[in-house]
């Protein structure tokens, strides 16, 4: 007998077969995964602190990262009450942007004419330069949520229904094959097999889809708004705060990492077969 | 069961059977034999209902097809897998699960009932695609090389197995293999297939006592079968 021989543990289950596969192997620690960032944001964050420090750059130009966070913090209750309405918006237009994306796309799975004809649209939606259009927006929609809520949607239902089309395309031909065989119409195929597959493809799309969710909102208030991130940066900049412009722009990284992490906990919940 | 006559079908100018003719009584084990690409799968995309054929005539009693690929899809459970046939045609999960609970114990699966199924053995997934679907209760099994994709172990193995469990329920069963003493070990019937455009080059009775055993292997008349399949397949 070798070594190897001896060493492997011969895996048999309460039952006493022995035919069951090995579970896959155990993923990363928590600490295996979140220090790599850990150790790179902070090896950045001194070596700004430094070149600031060194270099001796007036605060209005570029402040340290310990000036940003320590009048981040002084200014929490500000940053707090435009973080609310951002982080709604957020949610709106994105609840939104899912509808719409989810709608499209399966209309175009159940349709080959509305595929070739919606697609090349969508696409076209993607080149429009949201800089010119967000103040139009304000101009049609004033001020309240309608317009944001459209360009969040605008620039997050593309990740969303390409995910999904291709997801639902990405079906075995002999699943389908199968299912025919079974008797089952278009419906049944689609929910018994196109629609769970799309899964990993949807999820995949979420989070691109997500990250742009929170610079849409910042963007469209930067425009016009009331209140939010993006008109908080937009009132610091104009009064040269550069410090407090970089703690908003801390706080919706924050924000994004969130949402970003929402993702998997939902993908745990709705999809737990599908494998990161 | 299956009365097929004259069944053509050409994909564009690619001429794929051509004139294929066969029958399988109730309660026979037919296997189709021939070279790769010779239209095995296209016969019995005709036969589930999945191709129309250009001529010819095809009468079958309610068919369930086993594709070549067990096609367990993991958002279900083992047990879930093997009730979609039966949830598809409308039953209720309750009844439909509580049929395919019973036929875990002959498959070999109890206990796998909740399992994922990646952490079945690939026999184990052949067995649960098999399960899929007898469970449907229709006339006649389709079998798309089950155990192609198996090691020459495992597939001796599955190859006894089936032989004993067909023997206990009586089904009906047209089986599609390149594989000839599988065919040999099987079958009542092997109807041999030439090269594309496919015609049937010959239908082999297999002469063997049931029930079937490894020792059926060694008697003469099994090596004698094996060598006509071979002759037929091999001459030009």
């Amino acid at each position: 007998m070798t070594r190897a021989d001896e060493r492997r543990p011969v895996s048999r289950s309460a039952t006493g077969r022995a035919d069951v596969r090995p579970v896959a192997a155990a993923p990363p620690t928590w600490g295996r995964r979140v220090l790599p960032p850990v150790v790179v944001v902070a090896v950045l964050l001194l070596a700004w602190q430094l070149a600031v420090t060194l270099l001796a750059v007036t605060p209005q130009v570029l402040p340290s990262p310990l000036r940003v966070v320590e009048q981040g913090w002084a200014n929490r209750a500000a940053l707090w009450d435009n973080t609310i309405p951002t982080l709604q918006v957020t949610a709106v237009g994105f609840a939104v942007s899912l509808a719409v994306g989810w709608a499209l796309a399966v209309t175009v799975d159940f349709s080959p004419w509305l595929r070739r004809a919606l697609l090349p649209l969508m696409v076209a939606s993607q080149t429009l330069p949201i800089i010119a259009i967000a103040p139009l927006m304000i101009l049609w929609f004033g001020f309240g949520l309608l317009p944001k809520v459209l360009v969040i949607a605008l620039v997050t239902f593309f990740p969303v229904v390409v995910g999904l089309v291709e997801g639902f395309a990405r079906t075995d031909r002999e699943a389908s094959n199968l299912l025919r065989s079974m008797g089952a119409s278009r419906w049944a195929e689609f929910r018994y097999v196109r629609l769970p597959g799309a899964m990993p493809s949807f999820f995949t799309a979420l989070r691109i889809a997500i990250t742009y969710a929170v610079t849409g909102a910042i963007f469209a208030e930067y425009v016009g708004a009331r209140s939010g991130l993006g008109i908080y940066m937009n009132q610091q900049k104009n009064s040269f705060r550069t410090d407090l412009v970089l703690a908003a722009v801390g706080v919706s990284a924050l924000v994004t990492l969130a949402l970003f992490a929402l993702t998997f906990l939902v993908q745990r919940v709705v999809a737990p077969w599908v494998r990161r | 069961m299956i009365a097929v006559r004259d069944l053509e079908v050409a994909f564009g100018d690619l001429r794929v059977l051509d004139g294929v003719s066969l029958d399988v009584a109730p309660g026979e084990f037919v296997s189709v034999l021939g070279p790769s690409g010779s239209g095995k799968s296209t016969l019995f995309g005709v036969l589930a209902g999945l191709l129309a054929p250009d001529a010819g005539e095809v009468a079958t009693g309610s068919v369930a097809y086993m594709p070549q690929k067990d096609l367990l899809f993991p958002w279900r459970s083992v047990l879930d897998n093997t009730t979609l046939g039966l949830e598809v045609a409308g039953m209720g999960r309750r009844e439909a699960r509580a049929r395919a609970r019973e036929l875990f114990e002959p498959f070999g699966l109890t206990g796998f009932e909740h399992s994922r199924p990646e952490e079945l053995s690939g026999g184990m997934r052949q067995r649960a695609a098999l399960l899929r679907t007898v469970v449907q209760d229709r006339e006649v099994l389709l079998l798309d090389e089950p155990f192609g994709a198996l090691d020459s172990l495992t597939r001796t193995t599955m190859q006894e197995w089936l032989e004993e469990v067909r023997a206990r329920f009586g089904w009906t069963v047209l089986l599609i293999t390149h594989d000839v003493r599988e065919a040999v070990f099987l079958s009542d019937r092997v109807v041999v297939l030439s090269p594309r455009p496919a015609t049937v080059r010959a239908d082999v009775v297999v002469d063997l006592p049931r029930p079937r055993s490894l020792e059926t292997i060694t008697d003469p008349r099994f090596a004698a079968a094996e060598a006509e399949l071979l002759a037929v397949l091999r001459s030009r």
